[in-house]
């Protein structure tokens, strides 16, 4: 029986879906059998990231109405032997086409043949949320360094520690840049992590290499080389229970050095 | 021929005590009574004298109590002051507990959140930016105050706020309000600090140790130390 983790975050455009893709995709990598839930109905991208567009036939509307057997509208990553798939969300419905207790039905029956369940969350806390989390077992939260990705990060955290049946929520933070942290212009991992208090389980620098992989339909996670793609191997790695230290590249180092030197009063 | 003994009537400086026994039915007792204050109220002057009723162990109802009030009144210079009675309802007491009891909380009040108590607050956690603290009484928070707190907020001017780091973005007692700085001036201090409604009705920030001063009635020890 597998186990289903919904990635969130309250505020737009922060990464859900690049991380969803990827942490999928880094699971697989390990020998992981994973399906990748896309719950953003009327704005699906999941399927765009992940260069499977083309092969969409059934979508999650269609499973949940009946129109098709799950089987049928999941499609194959076929970069991996078997491991990888896809629930695509539809396009021309709304969010309230589905309701919470389908979405438990529908997570509940994928977690017989998947190792893991990545469901990405849309925007908001709406009828979108509560589909996205009505399954899941575990949640991880992704925020950027910024003051109001952090309140809106606050807020879903809230609401993810009422849910029963969910475990204590975990954090990524995306798009760190250090150069801005060093300076104190940008909100740093302490500080968010302090303020939120709940656990770290990775973070993920700002890396044009991500974007550029997200519009080649490529996730970033299968370029062995990029920064980006060992940080979220690394969260794969966490997720399965390895106790894997934060990488600390040289600019962090840097960022540490500037910390201390305040702390003494030094400019 | 009844023996009327259930009510007596002592005369105090303050003005007049009335006794009702407690063991007797109530309609005798009122009955007594508006037999004993016809014979004693043929008074002397027009001035009001208070009436303080004593009920012993005696459970008045809302609507007793106003009748006796009622009763007494009639008797032209008479008016009731109090009326104690040394018992109260199981859910009398139970509000009282509750209004006056310090609850504990081991949690964040996240953002969007309100935490709400009827008697004091111990919070041991933060309050985030967007989260809100309410307590019919006093708030104690240990950790960081970074979003509302509201103290007193069922009518208590004396509720005070006080925290281990104090960055509200805003301070509310009983109906006075605070809004915080628009920038904290350095980034540390703010620590182990009170708020209080001060003698010009404005929410004051001091050290935590003025409270002993300002308001000696936090002390419940009895005794002392
Ligand atoms: N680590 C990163 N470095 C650079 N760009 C990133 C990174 N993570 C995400 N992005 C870019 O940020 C944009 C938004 O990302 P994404 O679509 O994953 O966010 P989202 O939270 O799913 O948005 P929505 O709330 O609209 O669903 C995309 O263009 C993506 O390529
Ligand atoms: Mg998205």
């Amino acid at each position: 029986m597998g186990e289903a983790i919904v990635i969130t975050s309250g505020k737009g455009g922060v990464g859900k879906t690049t991380t969803s893709a990827n942490v999928g995709t880094a699971l697989a990598l390990q020998g992981k059998k994973v399906c990748l839930v896309d719950t953003d109905i009327g704005l699906r991208n999941l399927d765009v990231v992940m260069g499977l567009e083309n092969r969409i036939i059934y979508d999650l509307v269609d499973v949940v109405e009946g129109r098709c057997k799950i089987h049928q509208a999941l499609v194959k990553d076929k970069r991996f032997e078997d491991l990888l798939y896809l629930l695509p969300a539809a396009q021309t419905s709304d969010k309230n086409a589905v309701s919470p207790e389908q979405m438990k039905v529908l997570i509940d029956e994928l977690k017989q043949d998947y190792d893991y369940i990545v469901i990405d969350c849309p925007a908001g806390i709406e009828q979108g949320y509560r589909n996205a989390v009505a399954g899941a077992d575990h949640a991880i939260v992704v925020t950027t360094p910024e003051v109001s990705a952090v309140r809106d990060a606050d807020r879903i955290i809230g609401l993810l520690e009422k849910e029963e049946g969910i475990s204590a929520p975990r954090l990524i933070i995306n798009r760190i840049r250090n150069h801005l942290m060093k300076n104190g212009d940008m909100l740093d991992v302490d500080e968010i992590t302090t303020h939120l208090s709940i656990d770290l389980i990775g973070i993920v620098a700002d890396d044009d290499e991500v974007i550029k992989a997200s519009n080649h339909g490529e996730p970033i996670a299968l370029n062995p080389n990029s920064k980006a793609s060992i940080a979220y191997r690394n969260i794969a790695r966490r997720i399965l229970g390895e106790s894997v230290p934060l990488q600390s590249f040289e600019e962090d180092q840097a960022g540490m050095f500037s910390k201390i030197k305040k702390f003494f009063g030094v400019k | 021929m009844k023996k009327y003994q259930n009510v007596t009537i002592k005369g105090t400086k303050e003005g007049l005590t009335l006794h009702l026994d407690d063991t007797c039915s109530y309609s005798d007792l009122k009955e007594e009574l508006d037999q004993k204050l016809s014979e004693s109220s043929k008074s002397q002057s027009d001035k009001l004298i208070s009436v303080m009723v004593q009920v012993g162990n005696r459970y008045l109802t809302a609507d007793q109590k106003e009748e006796l009030r009622e009763l007494i009144r009639q008797k032209k210079n008479l008016v009731v002051d109090t009326i104690n009675s040394n018992v109260i309802t199981k859910q009398e007491a139970e509000a009282e507990r509750i209004a006056h009891e310090v609850v504990s909380i081991a949690k964040i009040v996240r953002s969007g959140q309100v935490l709400e108590v009827s008697g004091d607050l111990l919070l041991i956690g933060d309050v985030n930016p967007g989260g809100t603290v309410k307590a019919g009484g006093n708030i104690y928070i240990l950790g960081a105050l970074k979003g509302i707190a509201h103290a007193g907020c069922s009518g208590n001017r004396e509720a005070v706020i006080a925290a281990s780091v104090m960055k509200p973005s805003q301070l509310r007692i009983e109906e006075c309000l605070n809004r915080a700085p628009d920038h904290y001036p350095g980034e540390d201090g703010r620590e182990m600090e009170c708020a209080y409604i001060d003698e010009n009705n404005q929410i004051t920030i001091d050290r935590l140790q003025a409270l002993m001063n300002i308001r000696p009635n936090l002390s419940k020890l009895q005794g002392g130390f």
